[in-house]
Parts: C-alpha cells; sequence; structure tokens
C-alpha cells in the first residue's frame, strides 16, 4: 500500500512543503526538500517524529533565577512532557555555564538536557 | 468614634478629607478599592472646566468656576501637574453660532474671566488643526488640564499627612443612625462616626438612600476614550469642545499635562456601575465624531482606550449639602462632569459646612503643603547626578517610555498613602503609562513592589483584588 | 567620561555584531550601551531553538547565539556599560546616558551606531473593546516572566497574533502547564514562519484562526473571558461569527514597531512604512555618523540577517571614521511597489557603495507563483521566482556595483513583485 504525507519541513526557516512516499508504512522518498535535512526530517517526522524541547530550571544563587535549558539532541515526540515532568523540580547552584548538564540521559531517552545559557553567582 | 467619615476617596472625597484637616477632627476616608482614584477619577477628560458650561445658578456653576479659580494655586501647594492651556468651543458654517453668543453670556453671568468670541482667521492662527468647516469660537484662556492622578492622590496624601485615616479596600455595607451618630457596617470593621460626607461617586444614591427618604437616583453614563501617544500630544495646544450636534454632545480633543493627545468621551446611559469597559461602537466613533473639530487626528498613535462612569443624578445638578432627615449625613452626590473641576470647590464648602455644623476648630498644625514625587527630568545634568549619588535608584530607569526611575518608584511606594499595586505605582509616577503600556517595565515594577513593600509576587496585582499578576511557578499551576 | 569614537546604543544581536565588526575593521574606541544588566538582548529570553542556522550552520537556542557573540566582544576587549539608558543624541553626536554609578554623563562619539531594537504593539494599538484587567500581557512581556522570572501569568490561554513570538509563546505556555485555548489572526495568513505554525501550534493540537480577531475581553479584575469573531475583507468582524472563551489570559502577539524615540530626538528621518530610519547603502541615516541596523532599522523575521546587517553597519561606521565621509556622486533611489512595501535601504550610491549591497524588504500580503523583479529604469535586470511570498517573512535582492556602474544614467531602481 502506498501513501503520501504532506509536511512542512521545520529544520530551518525555508519551511518547505514535503511530500514523503510511505510504503507498508515504510518512507521511501521524500520530495520538495531543498536540501539532505529536509530529507532526513520528512523520512523521520512519518515513523518516529523527534524535537529538541527547551525550558527553563530554578538556579540558586544566581545572578538570574532560572537557567534555560534544552535536551542535547532532538527526542522522540512522545516524550516531551514526561522530559519537562522529569526536570520540574531541578534546582542548579549557580554558577552555570553552556552546555552543563542539568539532567543526564532524560527519560531514559540516551539524551542529557544541557544548560543554555551562563548564570553567575549573585553578586 | 470618628467625628467624621467620608465615603469614598475619588478626588472629591479627597479633597473634602483634606479639607477637613484644616480643623481640629478625628476623621477618616473609607474606600472600596485598593488605592485612592480607583473610580471615575481615573478615567476622565482630565479637564479643569472655565465654568460655563453649567446654567448659571446651579451648584455645577457655582463649584466649577471657584474650583478653577482654586486649582491654579492649589496645584502649587500640593504639586501636582497643571497648565491653564485655554480652550475653545466651536461651532462650524452649519451651525447656529449664537449659541457660542448663549455660552458666552452664561460664562460671563457664572463668573467666567475673559472669555471671548474668536473668528476664523484668530483661530486658525492659534489652533491650525482646526478642521476646516470651523468658523467661529468661544475661547475661555481660564480653561486649563490638570492631572487627575496626582492631584487625587495630592489631595489624599496631604489629608493624611494631617492626621486623617483611610481604610482602602473596604466596602460600605449598612448605615444606621444610633443615637448621636452613625454606624457604617463594611466588609471590615464597624466604624462610627458623628458625621458622615458621601463622596461615593455612582454609588452615591445607595449610600444616601440607606439613611435618607429624599431617594437619589444615579445613573452610570459611560464615556470612552483614546489616549494617543506624546507624538501626537501637540496637535492641538488648547482643549477643543465641540457645541452638542444632533449627533450628540460632541467629544472634546485635548493635550494633557503629559504631553499624550486624549480624545472623548463619548456618552452612554448604562445600567451597569461596574461598566468601565470599552466597546467596538464606542470607540469606533471617536475618529468620525472628533473630525467635526479637528482634522487628521493621527488615530494610528492610539496607545490605549478607556473608560469612566458619570454620576449622573437625575436632578442633573450636583447635590451637595446636608440631608433634610438625616442630621450630620452630608451628601456631595451626582458629581458628574465638572466634577474634577469643582472638586477643590466642594472639598472646601461641605468641610465648612460640616466644621461648621460640629463646631470643629481650626487645626492650628495644619501643613497646606505637600511635595510630589520628584521629576528628575526637570533637574539639571549637575543636579541630577548629585541626586544619584545620594540615592543611586535615581540613576537606574524603569520605564523606558517615560523615563521614571527606580528611584521615582521607590518614593510611590514608600510615602504616604504608597502604591501597593501596578496602577498604583502608574498613576503617581507614570511608570507603565507609556507608548508600550507597561510591556516593558511591568515585571520589573512587579520585582521592586516585590522586594519594597515587601510582598510575595503571586500578591502583586495590577489594581487590587483578584488582579494578579502571576499564578504560579512555571510547570506548577 | 572618557570620549569613543563609536558608540553602539543596545548590546543585543544587532549592536554586538556591529561592535565586532567595527573592532575588526579597525576602530579600536568603542562602547556599546546596554539598558539591561546583561548583554544579548532580547535572545535572553528567546529560549527556544532555532536560531544561527545561517550564521553557525547549527540550531541554537538565542541564550546561545547570543553568547556566540558576546564572547566575540570580550575577547576582543570591547567596553560596555549595562543598566544604562541612552537618555538622547544629538544630531552632533554627542550621547546622553545615565545610570547608578556614572550618574548622568555625555559621550562626544565621532559616529553612532543605533542598534535599540524594537518594542511590541499594545493592546491600546488595536483599539480591541473591552474591560482592562489583568492578565492582558504582550506575548513578550509573559515570555519575559515565564522564562526569565519563572512566572507563569496564567493557566487558560488566549492568544491573539500569529507573529513568531505569539506562536512561540503558544508552545511555550503549552509547555510550561497552561492551556491555549486558539490563537486567534486577524489577517487570513499568518504573519509567522510555517515551520513555527507546525512546532508550535499543530503539535499541540492548538487551533488557528485566520481571519479572525478578539471583540470582547470580559473580567473586571482578571481576563475571565474573550470573544473572538470573524472579520470580512475590510477587517471588520461579522455579527453571528462570535465565539466566546473562557480564560484567565489573553497574550497579544500584534506586531513590533522600531524603537525609534531617540533616533527621532537625534534628527534621524523615519520611514512612515517600517517606521525605522530611512539609509543609504551603508545604513547611514540623513545625520552623518549616525548608522542603524537590526530591528531598530527595520523589523527582521530571522536574528542571523539582523548580525549580517549591523556586521555591514559596523564595517561602514568604521569606514566613516577612519575616511570620512565621501559626497555622493549621485544618489538612486529604489523604488518599492507592486506589493514592495518598503526596501532598505532606501537609496543607493553607485559609486561609493560596497561591491555587493544587499536590499531587505517585505511584502504587503501573501503572493503565490510569483517572481521578485529588479528594474533599472525601464529594464528588467533580475528575476527570481519564488512559490510564496509572505509578509511574515523578509525577502532579499543583491545590487552589484558594477551592474550600477555601467548604467550612467540610472535614476532609479524599481524592485516588484509580479506574476511568474
Amino acid at each position: 500500500m502506498t501513501e503520501e504525507r504532506h509536511l512542512t519541513c521545520i529544520n530551518c526557516p525555508m519551511g518547505c512543503p514535503l511530500t514523503v512516499t510511505i510504503e507498508d508504512g515504510k518512507a521511501v522518498s521524500v520530495t520538495g526538500n531543498t536540501c539532505k535535512r529536509g530529507e532526513n526530517y520528512g523520512m523521520k517526522e512519518v515513523t518516529n517524529p523527534t524535537r529538541i524541547v527547551t525550558s527553563s530550571v530554578r538556579v540558586k544563587g544566581g545572578e538570574l533565577r532560572m537557567v534555560s535549558c534544552k535536551t542535547k539532541e532532538d527526542i522522540p515526540k512522545g516524550k516531551i512532557f514526561d522530559i519537562l515532568k522529569a526536570i520540574e523540580d531541578i534546582e542548579l547552584q549557580a554558577p552555570v555555564k553552556i552546555g552543563d548538564v542539568v539532567l543526564a540521559n532524560v527519560c531514559d531517552t540516551g539524551v542529557d538536557v544541557i544548560a543554555t545559557k551562563n548564570v553567575g553567582v549573585k553578586a | 468614634m470618628y467625628d467624621v467619615a467620608v465615603i469614598g476617596a475619588g478626588c472629591t472625597g479627597s479633597a473634602i478629607a483634606r479639607y477637613l484637616s484644616r480643623y481640629q477632627v478625628k476623621a477618616c476616608v473609607i474606600e472600596r478599592e485598593e488605592d485612592v482614584c480607583d473610580g471615575t477619577s481615573k478615567a476622565n477628560s482630565a479637564i479643569v472646566h472655565a465654568g460655563f458650561d453649567a446654567h448659571t445658578g446651579t451648584m455645577k456653576a457655582k463649584m466649577n468656576v471657584r474650583g478653577s479659580e482654586m486649582m491654579e494655586d492649589l496645584s502649587r501647594e500640593l504639586d501636582f501637574p497643571y497648565d491653564r492651556n485655554g480652550s475653545l468651543v466651536v461651532a462650524t458654517a452649519d451651525q447656529d453660532a449664537s449659541l457660542l453668543d448663549e455660552l458666552k453670556a452664561q460664562g460671563e453671568a457664572n463668573g467666567v474671566k475673559d472669555i471671548r468670541i474668536l473668528d476664523e482667521a484668530e483661530l486658525k492662527e492659534m489652533e491650525p488643526n482646526l478642521a476646516d468647516g470651523v468658523v467661529k469660537a468661544l475661547f475661555a484662556p481660564t480653561g486649563a488640564i490638570v492631572c487627575p492622578f496626582n492631584m487625587t492622590i495630592a489631595l489624599a496624601e496631604n489629608a493624611a499627612d494631617n492626621g486623617v485615616e483611610f481604610f482602602l479596600n473596604t466596602t460600605v455595607e449598612k448605615i444606621s443612625r444610633e443615637g448621636d451618630h452613625y454606624l457604617i457596617e463594611t466588609d471590615g470593621k464597624p466604624i462610627k462616626a458623628k458625621a458622615v460626607v458621601n463622596a461615593a461617586g455612582v454609588y452615591a444614591d445607595a449610600i444616601n438612600n440607606m439613611v435618607s427618604s429624599h431617594k437619589y437616583h444615579i445613573t452610570a453614563r459611560r464615556g470612552q476614550y483614546n489616549l494617543l501617544d506624546k507624538t501626537a500630544g501637540s496637535h492641538v495646544r488648547h482643549t477643543i469642545f465641540q457645541l452638542p450636534t444632533k449627533m450628540g454632545k460632541g467629544v472634546l480633543v485635548t493635550p494633557t499635562v503629559h504631553g499624550n493627545l486624549l480624545v472623548g468621551p463619548t456618552a452612554e446611559d448604562i445600567d451597569n456601575k461596574e461598566g468601565v469597559n470599552t466597546t467596538a461602537d464606542g470607540l469606533g466613533s471617536l475618529p468620525k465624531t472628533s473630525a467635526l473639530s479637528v482634522k487628521n487626528i493621527p488615530f494610528r498613535e492610539v496607545i490605549t482606550a478607556f473608560a469612566g462612569l458619570r454620576a449622573h443624578e437625575d436632578g442633573g445638578d450636583f447635590v451637595i449639602g446636608e440631608a433634610e432627615d438625616a442630621p450630620n449625613f452630608f451628601n456631595a452626590l451626582g458629581i458628574e462632569s465638572p466634577g474634577l473641576s469643582s472638586a477643590p470647590a466642594i472639598g472646601e464648602y461641605l468641610a465648612d459646612m460640616v466644621a461648621e455644623k460640629l463646631g470643629l476648630l481650626k487645626n492650628p498644625n495644619f501643613n497646606g503643603t505637600r511635595k510630589g514625587i520628584l521629576d528628575p527630568s526637570k533637574l539639571s545634568i549637575e543636579e541630577r547626578n548629585e541626586l544619584i549619588r545620594k540615592e543611586p535608584a535615581y540613576g537606574q530607569i524603569i520605564c523606558r517610555c517615560e523615563m521614571i526611575t527606580e528611584g521615582q518608584i521607590l518614593d510611590a511606594i514608600h510615602r504616604t498613602l504608597g502604591a501597593r499595586s501596578l496602577d498604583g505605582v502608574k498613576r503617581r509616577t507614570r511608570a507603565g503609562m507609556g507608548r508600550c503600556q507597561a510591556g516593558f517595565c511591568s515585571p520589573r515594577t512587579m520585582e521592586i513592589l516585590e522586594r519594597e513593600v515587601p510582598m510575595s509576587a503571586f500578591d502583586v496585582t495590577k489594581t487590587g483584588g483578584q488582579s494578579k499578576i502571576v499564578i504560579g511557578y512555571n510547570k506548577r499551576v | 567620561m572618557k570620549n569613543y569614537d563609536l558608540v553602539i546604543v543596545g548590546g543585543g544581536p544587532a549592536g554586538l555584531a556591529a561592535a565586532v565588526a567595527a573592532r575588526d575593521n579597525g576602530i579600536q574606541d568603542i562602547l556599546i550601551i546596554e539598558r539591561d544588566d546583561r548583554l544579548g538582548g532580547i535572545l535572553n529570553q528567546c529560549i527556544h531553538n532555532g536560531f544561527g542556522l545561517h550564521t553557525f550552520k547549527e540550531e541554537l537556542t538565542g541564550p546561545e547565539y547570543a553568547q556566540r557573540f558576546i564572547d566575540q566582544v570580550i575577547e576582543r576587549k570591547i567596553d560596555y556599560k549595562l543598566n544604562t539608558m541612552v537618555m538622547d543624541i544629538n544630531p552632533d553626536k554627542q550621547v546622553t546616558a545615565m545610570n547608578r554609578e556614572d550618574g548622568m554623563f555625555v559621550i562626544d562619539a565621532k559616529a553612532v551606531i543605533l542598534a535599540m531594537g524594537c518594542r511590541e504593539r499594545p493592546r491600546g494599538a488595536l483599539n480591541i473593546p473591552g474591560y482592562r484587567p489583568a492578565g492582558i500581557y504582550s506575548a513578550g512581556t509573559a515570555q519575559r516572566l515565564v522564562n526569565i522570572e519563572g512566572y507563569m501569568p496564567g493557566k487558560k490561554v488566549v492568544i491573539l497574533g500569529s507573529g513568531d513570538i505569539g506562536l512561540i509563546m503558544a508552545r511555550r505556555m503549552t509547555l510550561e502547564g497552561a492551556e491555549v485555548k486558539v490563537v486567534a489572526e486577524i489577517m487570513p495568513y499568518s504573519g509567522g514562519l510555517k515551520r513555527n505554525i507546525v512546532q508550535c501550534l499543530d503539535d499541540y493540537g492548538i487551533p488557528l484562526k485566520l481571519s479572525h480577531t478578539v471583540v470582547d475581553i470580559e473580567g473586571k479584575e482578571r481576563v475571565e473571558a474573550v470573544t473572538i469573531a470573524e472579520v470580512d475583507d475590510h477587517m471588520k468582524p461579522i455579527p453571528g461569527t462570535e465565539e466566546r472563551y473562557e480564560c484567565d489570559t489573553l497574550l497579544l502577539s500584534v506586531g513590533l514597531l522600531p524603537e525609534n524615540e531617540l533616533s527621532r530626538q537625534s534628527g534621524v528621518e523615519l520611514s512612515p512604512v517600517h517606521r525605522g530610519p530611512i539609509v543609504n547603502d551603508s545604513l547611514e541615516t540623513n545625520v552623518e555618523g549616525i548608522f542603524a541596523c537590526g530591528n531598530v532599522l527595520h523589523v527582521h523575521d530571522l536574528v542571523d540577517f539582523v548580525s549580517q546587517e549591523a556586521a555591514q553597519a559596523g564595517k561602514n561606521a568604521a569606514n566613516f571614521i577612519l575616511h570620512g565621509e565621501k559626497k555622493a556622486e549621485r544618489i538612486v533611489k529604489i523604488n518599492p511597489t507592486g506589493g514592495v512595501r518598503y526596501t532598505v535601504p532606501a537609496f543607493i550610491r553607485p559609486e561609493e557603495m560596497d561591491e555587493t549591497v544587499t536590499v531587505r524588504f517585505r511584502v504587503g500580503a501573501v503572493y503565490k507563483n510569483s517572481a521578485v523583479a529588479t528594474y533599472f529604469d525601464d529594464e528588467c535586470v533580475a528575476r527570481r521566482k519564488k512559490q510564496v511570498f509572505a509578509p511574515g517573512e523578509m525577502e532579499q535582492v543583491i545590487l552589484k556595483k558594477s551592474d550600477l556602474l555601467a548604467q550612467k544614467d540610472l535614476k532609479e531602481i524599481t524592485i516588484r513583485i509580479e506574476e511568474a
């Protein structure tokens, strides 16, 4: 059985309109993309959609109350809210540097949540 | 036991309290909102009318003319912004210009000084943006504009500094006569007072009707306005009124004391005394109506819209004085336009009346002056640096639109009857009143309130009650 | 106070990139003046990813993108002042600023770069009727509350405006525990990027209602409900189409305006269309030595383009400081028409311009299967087809100096959208 799915690529602001051809539940081709990333996105989006999750967690003793964070790589879309739950109670101690691990291997995804902002110690 | 309890801390109630404090009196003001100046006094045309509108012999005429005379000195004593910019009532060619002569005669009979009729040439010289159809106008050089927030707050602060107590967040529920005094039951503690002054705005009828068999009825007459950016503030220099037309009473176009342009109000009788909402029809009518007197108003520069409720009593005049069947119960009722202009006169008149009735003695310690919040933009660079050296908070801008410093906000919070909400800070300092309408400064002002009051971020409100700004922590709501 | 050759007003992405470029082009004395307590500007609260694909070939969050430029500024030991507000700039390039430590001070600069960014249009600008309770925030204010302060402004949310900040905030509010009921957009198309509609709305099942606006706000103290209605071709609400949403929060993402109070004070002429300064090919305003870049010049869609433009402004300001202003031999106006709302720059000096100049612009409506065409007077010299042109996205045309020099009698360049 052949099926076509129409998607908008979210890799970059160009937002290419993609057509993914699916045969027997497997993505076989992507058209409409302008780059390789678009093809990868199209293939993945119809089988195992993933996203980068960004949020923020609290900091103790910092010049800011919150430090922003993200999953270092994309994670399965279905796990977004589990990940947010997992970081809900985390409080880091200042100073925090970009790249510091906030939570390793979040929800067994094999992906770390890392800080995306430098937060110095409160003067 | 209080000698006097004033109900309502709008401009009228605050003025009464201030003039009462010239006497040796134990007085209080009861206000249902979290701050003074939180009803009609905060949402009006910000005009000091010269006094030609009201029919000769009415309380409106008497109080308006007297209030207008008092205002300039008062603005100096209490340090609030006031500008005698003059006003024009304009007539177009298709209107009956004799109405202007009638207004002039009425003004003269009321005691308004220096009013005169101007012809087209003079007008176009004075106000190049008057509509092309305008041919004649009544000019009143004593017409003025004022900051209604700071005027009311100044009166209240001065009253408080002279010993009047303020009960905010307190709603009057019932008033009864008990022997030689009144018992005022509220949603807080009950208050006993020998005399009561009713300055309850749109609710003054309800307050009066609790104690007097002479029933009054007040209709909320809504007025909607557009406020324009300061870039439009010099579009006109005078306050431009219209003659009544078939389309209605007309709207005014005026600069404000802070340099914005104000257009409004509409006039609609509504049956909701809390109905301070604007409507699409109301706001939509303003460009068309205002174009009759002023051309090319840049409505693209509108920064906010608001509505206020005039307390219109069926009789049409101010009701000021002691109720005939309720001794020591005094009304300041039906105070619609020109209520702001009349406030000092009503305050003086009623305070003297109450004092005479209660036999109050002059207060030898009365201090009639009050210093407003400093406006650093009026200082020289040297003076400003001196100030910042002493108080570094004056070097930190919090509101970027109006260039309001942290120092001013700290003063607003810590002075007499200090601000406890974002709007309280806004009305005292103008932080949040500019073109971005508090988008930039509200998180910062919130932080200052949190630290200085001190209070939890979750208790900071826009304007008291349930008007909270934030409701919980991320992921935990 | 020490005097500086170059004062840059604003330490956001534009100011940072301009500073780096000016230093790399030979200017030593540079001061960045930033009103906030850290460099980076609005990027500090844009904690979502999607920045830097053009510049760094990787996908960064806002704070990470900002940090790359902050690091470059620090490596170059460029001076900056935080918590400092510029109060005034005059046409003689005297910059008056103020902070707690230094008080009010004046700097005589040889050149000034305006990089103040933009601000959000408030509710008033739309004249939305109703009450004025707590719970109405511009999307950017809500973004700051959530991402910087860690506070939720509300739990049940309606969003007006589908600009990128509105879309991003729809997702943010959802991720942080709120329910976003609907995003209403008065235009028949979204003002945001397509990918943001997919990953911010579609991913979370948030409906987008095009050609809808807010017609009433209920609640005296805090927002209790918002009513939206469909609008007709004249953007007037259609009676009978009202839908009422119970909510405690209304977020507004209804447009951005360049922050030009200081530009105005300094005598800089502003465009009535993009509302930023009118500049020439070197991004210089009508006031000699005052340059502009980033969102204060015109509102950009991507920060990468802000950085590019700002680097250009930095380089040009450096040239101005080092070599002074050359009197333009001739000026060729760019005429935006046929769907092109404005161009930045607004005119070109062929003899003085760089080898290439990027002309950036936005279109006024959605154009499908169209082309952007460039005319030298009546002659079409370039044409580029595109499936869709949308107002939410910035477009560009690159002009070559050699082409302009070849046409000695060139009077006007026209850029327009045409059917493909």
